[in-house]
């Protein structure tokens, strides 16, 4: 996914005045940091972290190894969070207790917090918009197929099972592999491992999309 | 806390809105709302179930207008005021009132280079015996608090099959209230489409993670009439602690029984007499297995546990929790 964005709120474009949000959360950090509760380059490195090294890009290399290395597939179904880290992704928060759910030609998942956002950060870094929408969080649960049908996938007659992530357990789909791939590098596949894949509101591209 | 943050099977919320090549942030002060929480977090300021329980408590008009990092600032500064923090005065002006303590700005920013791995160990701690197994036939409470919980509406007094036992976990019910930790066992518990959502749902089951406070035996599947394979669950914990003891953590990833409805397992010939699991037997037959490390002790690592979570360095870290706590599988 590329670094550019299509649109935002505006709210740090350089000379505009600062909304109302910017300007409490200003006063704050000044505040936090007089107080030495926080130290500002102690913030810059871990919004760094979570922009530029924890991200969907992680999660796809795990599953381009699961798909190639049926040895390591079962180690992350086994205990997920530690097969990760065998990548170079530590657990870190909302990391630690992880679970990953196999999409299969009869079984395709889907995962969602009814209650607020959580999601599996270690391997898909910071969730989007849309997966804290009240609109999705409604609606996973009860109408997954209509919800599927919103994202333009069809799973035809295929048992779709909802993952709704109340506790501090995080799930994880590796999506299906798709049909054409086997001279396919593990590097060739992860870039077919899109991040809505690994939610479940999406599938893993064919192969002839790669370049697009 | 039957609020507005409870949206599962809700109707009217239109369709979902996804934008094209989101940005992790939308704005420079998200960023900072983002890691001035975890920091607090990560300096115990609150835990996790606090911060969810301050972002339930928001009105529920302005939980719905407002996006979402305007939740984290407004969940931010409401405890930050409450645990005593920062003063109302001081958030008002954006200034300090009082002098900062001497050694917390020497901190590299809330022990941010520090990975507390007890939550990990608390989960695979098996002196805390599951009052359920794979495959119990289980309800999910009928309740309606007005505190924090995790048990969502749409499963209330739903019935359902314990699929998953995910391990020991602090109880976000207590947790979020400053009444301790109270560990124990989280199941993932499916239940039908047609059960939560009657005949017009879709025909997808849910896999919803449980506390095991939230469950009680199903008895109406125990009786032998209805043909229902679930155990006594307080006979069952007794019957299979010794093995859940000797099971290795890995196990409780481990697929279940392909128990299918209807099944009647030839042991499921059980007294119907059976009681309710409830937490009290089991406390004390942790308190009695556990020794020194019974009630108390345990209930403080668990708050430190998840007071400490969030805050943790990626890059450069070799050695990790999860390396460290599996050490003797």
């Amino acid at each position: 996914m590329s670094d550019g964005h299509d649109h935002h709120d505006g709210n740090d474009h350089h000379n505009a005045p600062l909304s109302e949000p910017a300007q409490r959360v200003k006063a704050l950090e000044q505040l936090l940091v007089e107080k030495g509760l926080v130290n500002p380059q102690a913030l810059d490195e871990l919004i760094d972290t979570y922009e530029q090294r924890v991200g969907p890009r992680n999660g796809a290399r795990v599953v381009a190894r699961a798909w190639t290395d049926p040895e390591y597939r079962n180690r992350l179904l086994d205990n997920a969070a530690r097969a990760i880290e065998e990548l170079g992704f530590p657990p870190g928060p909302q990391g630690e207790h992880m679970m990953v759910v196999e999409n299969t030609p009869h079984v395709h998942n889907l995962v969602v917090c009814t209650l607020c956002s959580c999601y599996p950060w270690s391997v898909l870094g910071l969730p989007p918009v849309w997966y804290k929408s009240t609109a999705y969080r409604a609606s996973a649960v009860n109408d997954p197929r209509g919800l599927l049908k919103e994202f333009d996938i069809d799973v035809g007659d295929k048992e779709i099972r909802v993952w709704d992530s109340s506790s501090e357990m995080r799930y994880f789909v590796i999506p299906e592999r798709p049909a054409g791939t086997e001279g396919l590098s593990e590097d060739e596949l992860a870039e077919l491992v899109t991040r809505d894949s690994m939610i479940g509101s999406g599938l893993a591209k064919p192969p002839a999309s790669r370049s697009s | 806390m039957n609020g507005v943050h409870d949206l599962g099977g809700m109707h009217g919320f239109g369709p979902v809105v996804r934008e094209q090549n989101e940005p992790v942030f939308h704005s420079e002060w998200e960023k900072r709302v983002f890691a001035m929480t975890l920091t607090a977090m990560g300096r115990g300021v609150c835990n996790v179930d606090e911060f969810r329980r301050a972002i339930e408590r928001i009105p529920p008009a302005k939980y719905l207008a407002a996006s979402y990092y305007e939740k984290w600032l407004n969940a931010l500064e409401a405890l930050l005021v409450e645990k005593g923090a920062v003063t109302p005065e001081e958030l008002a002006s954006g200034r300090a009132g009082a002098p900062a303590p001497a050694t917390a700005a020497e901190s590299p920013g809330g022990g941010v280079d520090s990975f507390d791995d007890s939550a990990i160990k608390l989960r695979f701690n098996q002196s805390f015996k599951p009052g359920f197994k794979v495959g119990d036939r289980v309800v999910a409470r009928n309740f309606n608090p007005a505190h924090h919980t995790r048990l969502p509406r749409y499963a209330r007094g739903k019935r359902g099959v314990i699929r998953y036992d995910q391990g020991v976990f602090v109880f976000p019910d207590t947790h979020a209230h400053g009444q301790g930790g109270k560990p124990q066992h989280v199941y993932t518990v499916v239940f039908e489409a047609q059960e939560l959502w009657g005949p017009d749902g879709e025909r997808a089951p849910v896999y919803l993670d449980c506390w095991e406070d939230y469950l009680e035996s199903d008895r109406a599947a125990a009786k032998p009439a209805t043909g229902g394979a679930a155990k006594p669950a307080i006979r069952s914990a007794a019957k299979t602690s010794g093995k859940a003891s000797a099971r290795k953590p890995g196990k409780l990833f481990g697929k279940a029984p392909n128990k299918s409805s209807g099944s009647t397992s030839g042991k499921s010939s059980i007294k119907t007499s059976v009681k309710i699991a409830t937490k009290a037997p089991a406390r004390k037959a942790v308190a009695r297995k556990g020794g020194t490390s019974a009630k108390k002790p345990m209930v403080k690592v668990a708050a430190k546990t998840l007071a400490a979570k969030p805050a943790v360095k990626f890059a450069g870290r070799t050695r990790t929790a999860v390396r460290k706590g599996s050490k003797k599988r």
